[in-house]
């Protein structure tokens, strides 16, 4: 049987664009202009998914983003799926496919459904008081909890879809495009102010725009028809951005605001690739005027819950705005004046309304008298007790209320129904006002939260502010702007305003009912099923906070974030509890407003641009000579270079015999330069580095060594002096940044008296290293104008020098321990540089090597690397370096913690070599080291930091921090791995050349 | 995020800055004639303020220059900025 | 257990509608004197006073809570538990923490969802590797499950981990514990609340301290918003406002207090089975069993008690996770929240007695709290019962700071949460 519900043509849909889309795989139509939720109306769905736990039967209850219950996922198992999208939001698209959620097999026939027969079992928090026995069950009882919990499906396969972010900066933003934020957005624009307008819907107006009824007039003009003036006037004004389809999603402090603007959503399928499809803004306003509206509550009895039962005001949205009736039978449930003006809204549609309930006995008001007019039975002092149907709501139950509204009175009256508005009044949307740290107050009139102290530079007007009607509405905005704007006049002043609403609310959280509570299901939170009955049971079990009941019932922890429910969760509360209202507080409405997906808070930063790539300037000779690369910070470092048919050891065994016996080359470009210069150059490193550095004469270099202030190896690297004033520093590769951070700070803030400038040079230079025995021969054919002897030119010295023409740096100095040198030159002509001395070292056989082989090389002669070799525990004097730590210097950064009881003690752990007993067994980096493994608990006693077969001593060498491991020369002891033992050696740990030979050969 | 005053560059986004702590914590000037309790003092403890606070700042994506600010922690409002050096205003 | 807690109950509860339940815990107002007491009522301070009560005899203890119970740390913390630590200490720490978990369900009565559903840390430089290596080892020869795995390894745990070598810091390795897992934060701090009030432990909340009464060096009561209330022995469990509560006392501490950031998506059916921990990448996921993955982000890097913090915090981890995990891309953010993390300088807590007689601090736990809450509570209660530190805390005493023997964390574990 189907029906047509489509009545009369509305102006935002257009009749003549039929769209088709698929629900649970059947084709349906709808027109442009609907969103899934009014196209399924109009074909007469109401169910549209399951709850959360106990899976009942849910349709659609609202018209707007804060439902519950109509939720769905879109094109399952394609690149696009999403869960959990709210078919309120969803504008339809050509290809729209969607689905119901947590249901098995179909959303009609769900065996989850049990889980209602079950719910007497299942009361809030049931999970913490049973599934404990037996202990280890827990694993087995959790897999079908996990199971059945969870609403859509994550998507399995990568995003097709691109996104970006936008900086905004404005005079005023106004989040909230109904009545209240044309107002301010025109007032504000032609004041000349930068102004930016969004709303979250695919329309301006707000709820007034189709607010078609001659019972709210301005001027004598509708409501309606007042506002779309309104609107097209403010559209021509220049300094006025609008935004549609923009939803703000949190609103921070100093009026810092994301808001996504939804580009693409609403595009059919096959015109959105290559498109962005999400903007997520952000925007720092020096104003921000929220007019973001209210909620229309809900009312919590019996059975609430059933599909067909929607917000009075959503009844008339889908009427009004996209010309569907809801149903054919309609009964309107209300306690204020709100289902009046649906109830006429649906007349002049030709909608039939069989009656309405009505909380309150005795008021009048124009809109009833209109609505009376229609012949309409209208039970006053009356609530519905409860509703049939299971699938579909079918009928209501109703009682008269007692005069206290405390309890049901009278006989019990059945009436049929296929559709039931209920309207609760008005929670003002404060979500984001709360969110930017506004604090709320409560009003006691209408029992709604309000703002009350501004945090920063904003305002709220409208509904949100709690100025529903017109007449409050063009009585509060026109001052209030003024001040907030400082402005003179605005057009808004003395219009005349017809509304025929009245304020009068019966206000009661949770209405009574004829069965005691326990039998009841009146729910608060629809989507995570939790009931009135729970709360009450959650204050029972001595719960009291709102933040409490909110965790124990899961109540408003849904992807509606209890829009709906909040309020009256805290109102059964109140009344339980027989505590105010105002000094309960409300629950921390935490960000986003609407969810945000995860693709739009990143942005364009995934893939290829999640990080950047440092290269160095011989990058691309490195990846031509096939380098495979290691990730050193942002850095691409040069790992190794296969070669045919090399594995990884092979290639690291010849780069490093081929570096020690004829010549190697190095790109050292990465490691940090800081050039220094003043005056006081030569204090400033006496106090950063351990050593002494004033009698370092012009064109030497030396290797320094630096401390956190507790005393700890932080960084080192060779510093040259280039000038009496004037030196250069390395540091390493992932240090650099760090440490010109650190010497900044002390410099700054410690000793502004120091006549001292630095600058970071790392990008500036690259940085050749050539070594080996042949390294001289290379160097001085490819500068030849230099003199290379030993002593012009001796270790650890630089000189200045040219390449066809262009300036360089020549630094005799060396990580391997070979005769080396490092040419640093303008980064450009680093790879030119790198070529030539391949060129050149061609007939030494110069080979490229990369870290690992660095690495090698400097742990054959016991050269530290500061990261792998020390972690944040290690004192120079625990690695043995005592010689580079001056006793005369009287400070430098970390000297006093080096003498702490615990940092002087004999028993820390030491920098040692370690030698296996089997020359070729390779000890694993990170094994740990015992002495005695019967020992239990064992006692660890250190580990091994580097470790390598070494090609030029042909054995297998390691080095390692040991407790007391100073004093244990020639000692044996075990590396206990996970299925052997491996027994070492302590050993010096400078395994190679000793006596410097090398260096000065 | 706030909006930090830098005293060099005017107002720009906090994530061009780094924060650096407590600030007038003076490095002592003969630290190795103090005990290991009173180096402690300086290296560790600190007054953690809730409230108040004076406080280090360094405009890292900009000049590059460290300031003070004085910030109430339990809201982030900056109530002032002044440059290294300078007397910490009276909030 | 007078109102014990089982399907039996639930079931003969549910015949007469569950209007017979008990308060799981009582809300007395304080009395005039105790023989201790705790400031804090998170997890840590709740399972102090319970362990008080039920190991060391005493019981006439008051718990004081600013706030509700549970409203702080506790209630905001990504709940990941595991004792997979590099040092000793740590791991003897962690591990006694991860004992007490496996039977506190039962021990409590009450379902804290302790799931052991493993956790995983992932290496992505050659550096991570090493580290991940040496704690391994370290493991092992503490007793505590532990395993490397390899990148295949990896993937095979975790499906939808993008182990491709083409990514910018590609997996190159990673560490699994298998005891490790997750618990239902809030369930942790009712559980030790009811048991504590069982035994007859006050649990005032809504109830501030103002002040701490001293007598020269000892302890003589605390001053709060419902009035003095007088003790020989203070424990002070106050996470971010430890220091506040120190000031009290003329003491300072080693601790900033900063923004510490999580997040939860919608809830989706079963997507990651294990908790996945980066370091280098800065990425930690799991899924609760409501189906929320669960986010945690970094530190701001200031001080804070705002219980917010920057945007670009929360942006930097959602880039690392759609780096790690690209399909989470159309995933929505639920929410988003902040909380007040006390952090030492070498990233491990302090459980110690103070230069002020009778007064106890367990501080300092940074990001890393949650999983120690049961052990934490047990010797912190040890700690003040004894006025001496059992041989499992006695690393983590205040006055590490000053003798330089740090139990530094951060700079070796390569994960600090």
């Amino acid at each position: 049987m189907k029906k047509n519900l489509r009545v009369k043509t509305s102006n935002f849909i257009d009749e003549t664009y039929k769209i088709s889309f698929k629900f649970n795989g059947k084709t349906y139509y709808g027109y442009k202009g609907d969103t899934l939720a009014s196209a399924l109306l109009a074909n007469d769905i109401h169910l549209v998914g399951r709850s959360f736990k106990y899976h009942r039967p849910r349709g659609i209850m609202t018209a707007g983003s804060e439902e519950p219950n109509a939720i769905v996922q879109l094109h399952n198992d394609t690149s696009r799926t999403e869960p959990n999208v709210r078919a309120t939001e969803i504008e339809i698209y050509e290809g729209l496919e969607a689905s119901s959620q947590n249901c098995w097999p179909s959303v009609n026939f769900d065996i989850g459904g049990i889980n209602n027969l079950l719910s007497p079992i299942l009361p809030a928090g049931f999970y913490y008081k049973t599934f404990m026995w037996p202990a280890s069950f827990w694993e087995k009882y959790e897999y079908f909890i996990r199971k059945s919990a969870g609403l859509g499906k994550s998507p399995t396969k990568p995003d097709p879809d691109i996104y970006e972010h936008k900086y905004i900066h404005c005079d005023v933003l106004i989040i909230g495009a109904g009545i209240s934020g044309i107002m301010a957005a025109k007032i504000s624009a032609k004041n000349g102010f930068k102004t930016l307008l969004i709303d979250e819907k695919p329309y301006l107006g707000g709820s007034t725009i189709y607010q078609n009824t001659e019972n709210f007039k301005i001027n004598n003009q509708t409501s309606s028809s007042w506002l779309n003036k309104e609107i097209n006037e403010i559209k021509k004004i220049k300094n006025l951005e609008i935004k549609i389809r923009t939803s703000v999603a949190a609103f921070h402090g100093y009026n810092f605001l994301l808001a996504r603007e939804s580009l693409t959503d609403h595009l059919p399928l096959e015109q959105r690739d290559n498109k962005t499809r999400h903007r997520l803004l952000k925007i720092r306003a020096k104003k921000v005027i929220t007019a973001t509206g209210s909620l229309e509550r809900p009312l919590i009895f019996d059975n609430n819950d059933r599909p067909g039962i929607l917000l009075s005001s959503a009844i008339e949205k889908y009427s009004n705005l996209y010309g569907v009736a809801c149903g054919e039978e309609n009964i309107l449930f209300t306690n204020n004046d709100t289902a009046y003006e649906a109830a006429i809204s649906l007349f002049q549609k030709g909608i039939n309304v069989k009656a309405i309930i009505d909380n309150r006995e005795e008021v009048d008001s124009k809109l009833i008298k209109e609505t009376e007019k229609n012949n309409i039975q209208i039970y006053r002092g009356y609530t519905v007790v409860n509703t049939s149907g299971y699938k579909r709501i079918n009928g209501i139950s109703i009682m008269q209320l007692s005069k206290d509204g405390q309890k049901v009175i009278g006989p019990k009256k059945s009436i049929s129904c296929d559709c039931l508005g209920i309207s609760g009044g008005w929670t003002p949307a404060v979500h984001l006002f709360t969110q930017s740290g506004g604090k709320l107050k409560f009003r006691d009139e209408d029992q709604v939260f309000i703002p009350d102290k501004y945090p920063s530079d904003q305002i709220s007007l409208g509904s949100c502010n709690g100025d529903f009607t017109l007449d409050e509405i063009f009585l509060s905005i026109p001052k209030k702007l003024k001040d907030f704007l400082n402005i003179k006049k605005t057009d808004y002043e003395n219009l005349e305003i017809y509304s025929s609403f009245n304020k009068s609310k019966r206000n009661i959280w949770l209405l009574p009912s004829d069965k005691i509570i326990g039998k009841t299901k009146p729910f608060v939170d629809y989507q995570n099923d939790a009931t009135a009955k729970d709360i009450k049971l959650a204050l029972r079990e001595g719960f009291r906070s709102i933040e409490h009941v909110k965790r124990y019932t899961t109540t408003g922890m849904g992807t509606d974030q209890g829009k709906l429910g909040n309020m009256h969760a805290l109102g059964i509360i109140s009344e339980t509890a027989d505590s105010k209202m105002g000094e309960l507080g409300t629950t921390t409405f935490r960000p986003p407003y609407t969810p945000l997906t995860f693709g739009t808070i990143v942005g364009r930063n995934v893939g290829e641009y999640f990080d950047v790539f440092r290269k160095t300037p011989i990058h691309d000779w490195h990846v031509k000579n096939k380098a495979e690369f290691e990730n050193v910070g942002q850095w691409k470092r040069a790992w190794y270079y296969r070669k045919d048919g090399e594995n990884m050891h092979d290639a690291v065994q010849r780069e490093s015999k081929a570096a020690r016996d004829s010549a190697g080359i190095l790109d050292a470009s990465t490691l940090g330069k800081i050039d220094i210069q003043g005056t006081d150059a030569s204090e400033f490193l006496n106090r950063v580095y351990t050593n002494a550095w004033s009698k370092l004469a012009i064109g030497k270099c030396r290797y320094g060594l630096m401390l956190n202030e507790d005393g700890m190896v932080y960084d080192d690297g060779v510093t040259t002096r280039l000038g009496e004033n004037h030196y250069i520093m390395t540091t390493t590769t992932g240090g650099a940044a760090s440490v010109l951070g650190k010497l900044e700070d002390y410099l700054q803030t410690e000793w502004p008296e120091l006549d001292v400038y630095l600058t970071s040079v790392t990008d500036h230079y690259a940085t050749v290293s050539v070594c080996g025995p042949n390294s001289k021969k290379i160097v001085s054919q490819v500068i030849p104008e230099l003199d290379f002897s030993d002593e012009s030119f001796p270790h650890m010295s630089f000189k200045n020098a040219k390449i066809d023409k262009i300036k360089c740096r020549v630094m005799r100095i060396s990580f391997t321990g070979e005769h080396s040198y490092e040419i640093n030159i303008q980064a450009n002509y680093g790879k030119s540089v790198w070529e030539k001395c391949m060129k050149v070292g061609k007939e030494f056989n110069i080979t490229p090597y990369g870290t690992e082989t660095m690495h090698l090389l400097r742990a054959e002669k016991g050269f530290i690397i500061v990261g792998q070799d020390t972690d944040a525990t290690m004192t120079p004097i625990d690695l043995q370096m005592d010689w580079i730590v001056s006793k005369k210097k009287y400070d430098f950064i970390g000297k006093r913690s080096l003498y702490r009881s615990d940092t002087i003690r004999d028993d820390r752990k030491q920098l040692v070599g370690l030698l296996t007993e089997n020359p070729d067994e390779v000890l694993e980096e990170g094994s740990q080291i015992v002495a005695d493994i019967k020992k239990s608990p064992v006692e660890m006693l250190g580990h091994v930091t580097s470790s390598y077969y070494s090609p030029n001593l042909k054995k297998s060498i390691a080095l390692g921090v040991v407790r007391g491991g100073k004093n244990m020369m020639g000692q044996k002891l075990i590396i206990p791995m996970e299925n052997k033992q491996i027994n070492v050696t302590v050993a010096d740990p400078v395994f190679l050349d000793k006596e410097n030979k090398r260096l000065n050969a | 995020m706030f909006v930090i005053n830098c005293p060099y560059c005017g107002e720009r986004e906090q994530s061009e800055f780094k924060a650096g702590g407590e600030a007038h914590i003076v490095r002592p000037k003969q630290p190795t004639e103090l005990s290991d309790d009173e180096w402690a003092e300086y290296l560790f403890m600190r007054k953690n303020i809730k409230g108040i606070q004076f406080e280090r700042w360094i405009h890292t994506h900009g000049c590059r220059k460290w300031f003070n600010v004085v910030r109430d922690t339990s809201n982030d409002k900056i109530k002032a900025v002044y440059k290294m050096g300078e007397e910490p205003p009276t909030v | 257990m007078k109102n014990k807690y089982s399907i039996f109950s639930l079931v003969k509860n549910a015949f007469s509608y569950h209007e017979n339940w008990e308060k799981a815990w009582k809300d007395p107002e304080p009395k005039k004197e105790y023989d201790a007491i705790i400031i804090g009522g998170g997890g840590h301070g709740l399972a102090t006073a319970y362990y008080l009560a039920k190991k060391h005899d005493m019981k006439n203890i008051a718990l004081v809570e600013k706030g509700w119970i549970g409203g702080g740390n506790t209630g905001r913390n990504t709940t990941i538990i595991r004792s997979n630590y590099l040092w000793d200490a740590s791991a003897g720490l962690y591990d006694h923490a991860l004992r007490i978990w496996e039977g506190l369900s039962q021990e409590l009565n009450y379902n804290v969802m302790f799931s052991q559903r493993g956790v995983m840390n992932l290496a992505h430089n050659l550096q991570d590797v090493r580290d991940l290596k040496r704690r391994t080892h370290a493991n092992r020869l503490n007793g505590i499950d532990a395993v490397y795995l390899n990148t295949e390894q990896v993937k095979k745990f975790c499906p939808i981990i993008n182990t491709s070598p083409d990514i910018r810091y590609p997996v190159l390795g990673g560490t699994l514990q298998r005891r490790a897992g997750t618990a239902r934060h809030d369930a942790v701090a009712w559980g030790y609340a009811r048991g504590a009030n069982e035994m007859g432990v006050d649990i005032i909340q809504n109830c501030e301290v103002k002040g701490i009464k001293r007598n020269g060096d000892s302890v003589e009561g605390i001053e709060t918003t419902k009035g003095f209330i007088k003790t020989k022995k203070i424990g002070v469990v106050a996470a971010g406002h430890s220091s506040v509560i120190a000031s009290m006392a003329g003491l300072k501490l080693p601790l900033e207090s900063k923004p510490l950031q999580a997040l939860v998506s919608e809830p989706v059916k079963p997507i990651i089975d294990t908790v996945v921990m980066s370091n280098a990448v800065h990425a930690y996921v799991s899924q609760s069993d409501k189906g929320e993955l669960v986010i945690g982000a970094g530190t701001d890097d200031y001080v804070s008690y705002s219980q917010k913090g920057s945007h670009d915090i929360v942006e930097g981890t959602l880039n690392a996770i759609l780096e790690l995990y690209p399909i989470f891309s159309r995933m929505r953010m639920l929410r988003q929240w902040g909380g007040i993390v006390d952090i030492c300088p070498d990233a491990s807590p302090i459980i110690s007695k103070t230069s002020i007689k009778g007064l106890y601090f367990n501080c300092g736990w940074g990001t890393g709290g949650f999983k120690a809450t049961p052990g934490s509570g047990d010797l912190f209660a040890h700690t003040i019962a004894n006025d001496e530190p059992h041989k499992l805390n006695a690393a983590f005493n205040i006055n590490r700071f000053v003798s330089g023997n740090l139990v530094d964390e951060h700079g070796a574990a390569a994960v600090a949460h």
